[in-house]
């Protein structure tokens, strides 16, 4: 069975267009599991964030910043604080109304090397809040590193000036039982373009919903997701990507592999188009390879085009299993089947890694995708 | 000295009530240093004859035998062949994204010459392999298959021919698609890895060359040229039987369509 046999184009969600938020925690009703926005989620896992908390962690957020590049830890009462999130489901609006503190990271220029974020964290439950704000015309990367053991409600907000180019990358390599739970908002000026990349490897439940609000003429979003869920992993993308202004583009690609039989992962692409947003661009695309029985891979797409003057607009949706085809064309040269299948797998990866655009941690991400998939270390024979 | 050996070799495709047999009683020795052209209408069997020599997951062995050096060729695994000294160079080539050519080469080379080659001999060894083939070095990086063009395809499966360097080859319709310049370069890859290869004290390998036209039997010359219908070999001779087909066609053979008729390079199914 090959990936392109499986395509599965969906209608509709059920994801109302006009999505309520709210500051306010009890103006969302306290999640059951039915609900479309956590039909996915095995909410059992994630009930402490339902309810508010005193938090008994904090994420280290320290900070290695080149030139260019200022951060503060602020008071939530600061003015850059909630300057583009708004709530949209409980626990969300409990980090808000919670944290005590925010990081604040403001770029400017183009900074020599990327930011690197510190999300190291002591077991406990935290409440997260950053803020990462490219002033216009800056050219910057942000590398947000998360591992431990903890329960985190987290809101991430995203800045990008007028014609900025922003890069932020969000690295999931948890510990077996940490659940992370975050809204990313994004809001893009004119011109402004924002690479944003969720890389999930290990954790137990990872739910990351980025939103995209395209607020100027001209700004191009690429959203890039990689992961490679094992047993006993839940990672869960859920995307919303509003074009309310002319003239902006999306390009959005989201691989999962997943290997065991309690392996899942759910992608949600909700990609609206208004009325007023002529000349979008957008496409979207979610594959998911399984390599085991039992696992778990749910997608949906969903595209809501509310005016016909746009330039194009297309999703694609494909979960299957290894493609016979691939696997023969490598064996036919020799290369032993397992082999061929560890080199598929790693492919079908590198092909989103290799956009990443930071050498370093792109490096870091295949070595760890290696290492799951039993790759040796090769030994260089120089003579 | 190596010698590929096919007895009344019957093959099928799908299952159950849907099962077609498609090679129908094949016998062909293929011996180092020989060049065979395999020439036949759409349909005739052609890719299935190469196919099933690789071992691809699709087709069914029901009868027959193929044998390497007196090894039985049906038993070993798709990769185990390729390690044995066989190569198909493909029609479609299948694209691998995330694979890097550079990275499959090596996988490739190491596997079926059983250990790493040295790094800086094989930097050499295959940048000239490329430029011979008239292959931009960027190339390299590119994912295998991934938005070549059919020339590329091609090339890149001629390349792995010369670094592979296999004792028996099989061209399965490596002319389609290609342009004029495209044939000629790829001609030329092929007739040197079949004279140089000689040298290397092996003995020359053995090709089979399966093609629906004749054009590209103008850059290589065959030594027996095959025909093939419905299945089998109907007739078998030196190349002038080639220039025969090219004035007549497979018509006398019952053929509705003439060599000259088809629309080249237009693949008539997908594997």
């Amino acid at each position: 069975m090959t990936l392109s046999q499986l395509v599965n184009e969906r209608a509709t969600t059920g994801t109302p267009p006009n999505r309520f938020r709210s500051r306010n925690p009890d103006d969302f009703a306290v999640p059951r599991g039915r609900e479309e926005e956590w039909r996915f989620t095995p909410v059992r896992q994630v009930r402490e964030l339902f309810e508010p908390f005193a938090p008994t962690s904090v994420m280290d957020g320290s900070v290695d910043a080149p030139d260019g590049v200022t951060w503060a830890i602020v008071a939530p009462d600061d003015a850059r604080v909630g300057q583009v999130l708004q709530p949209g489901d409980r626990v969300s609006a409990l980090a808000f109304s919670h944290a005590r503190q925010a990081l604040v990271l403001e770029l400017t220029g183009t900074p020599e090397r990327p930011v690197l974020v510190h999300g190291r964290i002591t077991p406990g439950l935290a409440y997260e809040h950053m803020v990462i704000e490219a002033k216009p015309h800056a050219r910057a990367t942000v590398v947000v590193d998360y591992a431990g053991s903890a329960t985190v409600a987290e809101n991430v907000e995203i800045v990008v000036g007028a014609g900025a180019h922003l890069t932020v990358v969000s690295l999931q390599q948890w510990d077996a039982d940490a659940v992370h739970l975050s809204s990313h908002a994004i809001r893009l000026g004119a011109d402004a373009t924002v690479k944003h990349v969720v890389v999930n490897l290990t954790g137990r439940l990872v739910r990351i919903a980025p939103t995209v609000e395209f607020a100027g003429r001209g700004a191009r979003a690429e959203m890039l997701g990689v992961g490679f869920a094992g047993d006993g992993h839940h990672f869960e993308s859920r995307l919303y990507l509003d074009h309310a202004v002319p003239h902006c583009t999306s390009d959005v690609l989201y691989k999962n592999v997943l290997s065991g039989e309690s392996a899942r992962t759910v992608w949600i692409g909700d990609v609206r188009i208004r009325p007023a947003a002529a000349g979008t661009s957008t496409y979207e695309m979610n594959r998911n390879l399984l390599l085991t029985d039992g696992a778990r891979a749910d997608s949906v797409p969903n595209l809501e085009i509310e005016t016909g003057d746009i330039i194009g607009a297309g999703h694609a949706s494909a979960t299957g299993r290894f493609d016979d085809l691939q696997l023969f064309y490598l064996q036919s040269r020799g290369i032993p089947f397992e082999e061929a299948q560890r080199l598929v797998v790693r492919g079908f990866l590198a092909d989103v890694v290799d956009r990443i655009g930071v050498p370093d941690l792109q490096e870091r991400v295949m070595t760890a995708i290696e290492a799951r998939l039993g790759f040796t270390p090769e030994v260089e024979n120089e003579d | 000295m190596s010698t590929l050996e096919i007895r009344d070799l019957h093959v099928t495709v799908g299952e159950g009530e849907e099962t077609t047999e498609i090679l129908k009683g094949v016998d062909l020795t293929v011996s180092s240093g020989q060049t065979h052209a395999i020439m036949g209408p759409n349909g005739s069997g052609k890719s299935t004859l190469a196919y099933s020599i690789a071992g691809h997951p699709k087709y069914t062995v029901v009868g027959g035998s193929v044998t390497l050096d007196g090894a039985d060729v049906l038993a070993m695994t798709v990769d185990q062949r390729a390690r044995a000294g066989l190569f198909l160079a493909m029609q479609y080539p299948v694209e691998v994204p995330g694979v890097s050519v550079s990275n499959f080469l090596r996988t490739a080379v190491t596997a079926v010459r059983g250990e790493a080659p040295k790094v800086r001999h094989w930097v050499k060894e295959v940048n000239e392999a490329m430029a011979v083939l008239e292959m931009d070095r960027a190339f390299a990086e590119r994912s295998v298959n991934e938005g070549f063009s059919g020339g590329e395809k091609k090339r890149h499966e001629i390349l792995q021919l010369e670094l592979l360097k296999p004792r028996i080859a099989i061209l399965d319709e490596t002319d389609s698609g290609l342009d004029v310049d495209a044939l000629r370069v790829v001609s030329e890859g092929v007739n040197r890895y079949m004279s140089t290869a000689a040298l290397d004290g092996e003995g020359a390998p053995g090709m089979l060359l399966i093609t629906h036209y004749t054009r590209i039997l103008r850059y290589i010359r065959p030594d027996f040229v095959h025909v093939f219908f419905d299945g089998r070999i109907v007739e078998s001779g030196g190349s002038d039987l080639a220039d025969r087909l090219e004035a007549e066609g497979y018509a006398r053979f019952g053929a509705a369509e003439s060599a000259h008729s088809g629309v080249d390079g237009a693949p008539a199914h997908a594997v």
